[in-house]
């Protein structure tokens, strides 16, 4: 392994925070945004910029941008739902109430291609797609896929609204983008959001009856990622299940029998082995803490076949951590990773999960994880 | 023609975000003051109204010392001279 310094940006309830490794020893680098709740964090490759999502509580979400690696930042343009069209309806969600256009969460974020400079993607709740072409400065809303009747029946999973919370812009083209929605299964367009189809056939909803179940615009999968080296495998963790395609998502195969639990919320893969995944469990459902309150990692290397519990250097139970579906991270070597907990637990590894060491238990509650070398 | 001089003051909790030094501007109802304090601010505006311009679910706006009535186009009648409070709601944190 490299021996550099590795940065690792954590977006929580109350503030971001930044590590930075050096030899072998972690320590918390900086801070920004202290008492603010941040959705997300995400760092663009291309140009070192570091993007910060916060979701403040009395003045509504908001963007700020870093030049220096997390050190300063600087608001930027936020993207604006359009008025509503004479007569559109939208649908009731479960409180009742249709959605209204209006920004509620900065929910997922992606940096487009190395040939499509100043390109960001936006996913948000209640289910707009942005999209900027200035690093930024303004957005657009993808309005293909806003105003189309597919996206009207999107309804809430976690959330009141629907949202969109994983892009994957394609690295063999980056016209090509896949998103996750919960709920209202995968979408790709493969024209740069000119057109999109949906992509979730094979996925399975244990909350729909059973003439439904395979439907896939009611699946809800909380986290989508694509290999990086072999784009043709994608992994979903989802809400009753682990789901990956190989065949570019012509269909999805579930996995089943993986323990201690196959409920979660994030999913990573390595960037260059497809086969090889890692989701940290929960127990189910309406039971949102980890198993026999034992934090574990799962992994496969086998693209499912067979996955190793990883509790190496983890807390003893009882521990009762769950974590989100930005929460964990893999870097750009495949070899460190690194989540975060609702309880403000913090670890890391070097070795692909072998053992972890503890970064923190007591930041606030952790959003996101983001490596800045990924 | 009278010149209506409406002051307008924040939370000092905005202060994190934007400029809340207070400001004096023209308006006949609580929208055209605002509107005036975003021509003078651009960035307040996101930070008050909604994308479709109604208050902030946990903003509140005062006018001489009442809460105003109409959150969706913020269509309230201010008199000239009068004072008008941009603070946040008890909720949100």
């Amino acid at each position: 392994m490299e021996d550099k310094d590795t940065v690792l940006h954590i977006a929580t309830r109350k503030g971001l925070f930044r590590y930075e490794q050096r030899a072998s020893s972690w320590d918390l680098a900086g801070t920004a945004f202290l008492g603010e709740n941040l959705s997300l964090v995400h760092v663009d490759p291309r140009d070192g910029a570091v993007y910060a999502a916060l979701d403040t509580g009395h003045f509504g979400p908001k963007l700020h941008r870093s030049e220096d690696g997390g050190q300063t930042f600087e608001e930027i343009g936020l993207p604006a739902y359009p008025a509503m069209p004479e007569g559109w309806e939208e649908m009731p969600q479960f409180d009742g109430k249709p959605i209204t256009w209006n920004l509620r969460m900065i929910w997922s974020f992606a940096h487009g291609g190395d040939d499509q400079p100043g390109r960001l993607w936006i996913g948000s709740i209640p289910g707009g797609l942005f999209r900027s072409d200035d690093r930024g400065a303004t957005w657009q809303l993808v309005e293909s896929l806003w105003m189309s009747e597919r996206r009207k029946g999107w309804f809430g999973g976690g959330a009141d609204a629907p949202g969109i919370h994983s892009i994957c812009v394609d690295p063999r083209n980056s016209e090509h983008v896949v998103l996750g929605v919960s709920c209202g299964g995968v979408w790709r367009t493969q024209d740069d959001g000119e057109t999109w189809e949906q992509k979730a056939h094979g996925m399975r909803a244990e909350y729909c009856p059973p003439e439904q179940a395979y439907e896939p615009w009611t699946q809800d999968p909380h986290c989508v990622v694509q290999c990086r080296d072999e784009p043709t495998t994608f992994w979903a963790q989802h809400h009753n299940g682990i789901f990956v395609s190989t065949n570019d998502l012509e269909s999805w195969e579930e996995i089943e029998g993986v323990q201690p639990s196959v409920f979660g919320f994030p999913v990573a893969v390595h960037p260059q082995d497809g086969k090889r995944a890692w989701f940290v469990p929960a127990q189910k459902d309406q039971h949102r803490i980890p198993k026999d309150a034992r934090v574990v990692v799962t992994r496969t290397k086998d693209g499912g076949k067979s996955f190793d519990v990883l509790d190496r250097g983890l807390p003893a139970p009882p521990a009762y951590d769950l974590v989100y579906r930005h929460a964990l991270d893999i870097d750009a070597s495949g070899e460190r990773l690194a989540f975060g907990s609702t309880t403000g637990s913090l670890w890391a590894t070097t070795d692909g999960g072998e053992s972890w060491t503890t970064l923190s238990t007591h930041l606030p509650p952790v959003y996101a994880v983001r490596f800045a070398d990924r | 023609m009278i010149r209506y001089v409406v002051q307008v003051s924040f939370t000092p909790n905005l202060g994190v975000h934007v400029d809340v030094t207070p400001l004096d501007v023209d308006g006949r109802t609580v929208r055209e003051a605002l509107e005036a304090v975003f021509r003078a601010r651009p960035r307040m505006r996101g930070y008050v109204l909604d994308d479709q311009g109604r208050l902030r679910a946990h903003v509140n706006v005062f006018v001489s010392g009442q809460m105003i009535r109409d959150r969706d186009l913020q269509s309230d009648a201010i008199d000239a001279s009068t004072s008008l409070w941009v603070f946040q709601a008890l909720s949100g944190g």
